[in-house]
């Protein structure tokens, strides 16, 4: 159930130069919060920016009472978000989105990320490694776009860091290491976040092999609770006469790998 | 207090107490399903939004069977927006709505985002005078005519709602807008244009309201950018009778809510006992 608060600004760290990781005190939204949901801040009371900005959670403490979420600056919204203080209330609505990352009984999955996408991933990889084996495979464009690597090599079982130019971890794409994986391990599903090609990919690979497939995706964000029908995306049922939409606010953002097109 | 924008009212019940809005007018509902538009269907705006939904909606079948009976839990005002693309449509459509429990129906002449219809009529004293009529044939219950502000004279489109019979008009939908992103020198929406609302639009808005209730004898309903209780006076000093909420619902759920408190808050310090008193009472320079 979401509620709308003003939630206290806990914990906060700058990762990279225009990343920050934001922690919250929200029990209200701690106590329910799923893996794969979302928030939606409010950066200001000003009418400018007039939207609030949909951010994924990247991590639910029910202990501590907080959620923590990282994203990075890039544009009006988030460069008053990323000054806020310690200290701060931060006006969010939240647990978003119907559809969350759904650990069902699987025994050995793989998460795969790419860029800022690996975020909302990180929640869902921490609850699964209770009770399963985490693969992580998690792509960057270059060394210093590189973050989280620590946290996820806690909780995975193997971790793959990638990036396009090579200059750290394995050179490449993400998705040709969990292809050469997914001949050796077994795998129950695979879970994704990333740019849509890379979420193109991963689809066309989970319904060629026939393995559940979970992706988080994003669009064009206006009220994050179902109203506004702005976050449309095409359902694979589509035709090109009748075309269907659903909402990723709503329906999603995680939607399973065979519903929606990318 | 009455809020489009709303959907069908069902994603804001978890914030808000549904009872204590005057009325609630869907979103834009058609005949027959319609898809909606493209993605990217919005865009951020300097204090505002463009929009190009493109009236997804699943019909008004559907409506009548699945989100009507819910809606009809609430004591407010259900006021259905209908939208066509033909007179016939229009016609068939409002003769469905005149059989169903409903409150009253607000015309959709002035959608700018879908390609037949819609704005067509709204735009000339003919098209707007000629569906209403057609409508009003049709339907007993209220009947309140939603007018576009993408006219050259407003008040020659609100005339033609007055002439045609129907019971109130309400103004404004949004402005044609366009917004382009430079790096990709293409527009934001996928449908080029889009209509721009938000408190970016308020004082067209509140403009529009105050010449309209100058040229008709018939209630206004005032929207266009309220997100408080002083917004929606201001309205009312223009001449709305009543006013709604729009895309400041997304803003925050309970917008609507603090605006009907603000509303209050102005009475008591003017003393005001009954809110009707003020609407027109802006004493112009």
């Amino acid at each position: 159930m979401p509620v709308n608060i003003k939630a206290k600004l806990v914990e906060k760290e700058q990762l990279k130069p225009d990343i920050f990781k934001f922690t919250i005190s929200a029990k209200e939204i701690a106590d329910t919060a799923k893996p794969g949901q979302f928030l939606e801040i409010r950066v200001s009371d000003n009418i400018d920016p007039f939207l609030r900005r949909p951010i994924s959670i990247y991590d639910i403490n029910k202990e501590n009472s907080t959620v923590t979420f990282i994203f990075q600056v890039k544009g009006k919204g988030t460069e008053i978000l990323c000054k806020k203080n310690i200290g701060d209330d931060i006006d969010v609505l939240g647990p978003l989105g119907f559809g969350s990352f759904n650990v069902e009984d699987y025994k050995n999955i793989s998460i795969i990320g790419g860029g800022i996408g690996v975020f909302p991933l990180h929640e869902l990889a921490k609850v699964a490694s209770k009770t399963a084996n985490v693969n992580t495979y998690l792509g960057f464009r270059s060394k210093d776009f590189v973050v989280c690597e620590n946290e996820f090599n806690k909780i995975s079982k193997k971790l793959v860091i990638t990036t396009d130019d090579g200059s750290y971890g394995a050179n490449g794409f993400a998705i040709n290491y969990l292809i050469e994986d997914l001949n050796k391990l077994k795998t129950d599903c695979i879970y994704a976040c990333g740019p849509s090609p890379m979420l193109r990919a991963v689809q066309k690979l989970a319904l060629e092999k026939n393995i559940p497939c979970q992706i988080s995706l994003e669009e064009r964000m206006g009220c994050g609770i179902g109203a506004c029908l702005g976050c449309a995306v095409k359902t694979a049922a589509s035709s090109k006469d009748m075309p269907q939409y659903v909402h990723v606010c709503k329906a999603g953002p995680v939607f399973d790998a065979s519903y929606v097109e990318i | 207090m009455l809020l489009g924008t709303f959907g069908y009212g069902r994603e804001f019940d978890q914030f808000i107490d549904l009872n204590k809005l005057g009325g609630i007018i869907t979103k834009g509902t058609s005949l027959k399903p319609r898809p909606g538009n493209k993605p990217p269907r919005i865009c951020e705006t300097p204090s505002g939004m463009l929009n190009s939904i493109g009236l997804q909606n699943p019909g008004v079948e559907y409506f009548a069977e699945n989100d009507l009976p819910w809606l009809k839990k609430f004591d407010t005002a259900i006021i259905v927006n209908a939208c066509g693309s033909s007179i016939d449509e229009y016609v068939e459509l409002c003769k469905i709505l005149n059989t169903l429990d409903i409150d009253g129906v607000e015309l959709n002449l002035s959608c700018p985002n879908v390609k037949a219809g819609c704005l067509a009529f709204g735009t000339t004293y003919e098209g707007v005078k000629e569906v209403t009529s057609a409508v009003r044939k049709v339907l007993d219950k209220p009947l309140i005519v939603k007018l576009t502000p993408n006219v050259t004279d407003i008040t020659l489109t609100a005339k033609a709602v007055e002439d045609a019979g129907a019971d109130a008009v309400s103004l404004i939908n949004t402005l044609l807008g366009m917004s382009i992103n430079i790096d990709t020198r293409k527009p934001y929406l996928a449908n080029n244009t889009g209509g721009l609302s938000g408190p970016a639009v308020k004082p067209v808005a509140v403009r529009m309201v105050y010449q309209v209730a100058k040229a008709v004898n018939i209630p206004v309903l005032g929207m266009g950018g309220i997100l408080t209780g002083e917004d929606a006076i201001e309205f009312m000093l223009a001449g709305a009778n009543a006013v709604s909420i729009g895309c400041g619902n997304f803003v925050s759920p309970d917008v609507s809510i603090k605006a009907i408190d603000g509303i209050e808050n102005y009475m008591k310090k003017y003393k005001i006992e009954d809110i009707n008193s003020i609407v027109g009472t802006v004493q112009m320079n």
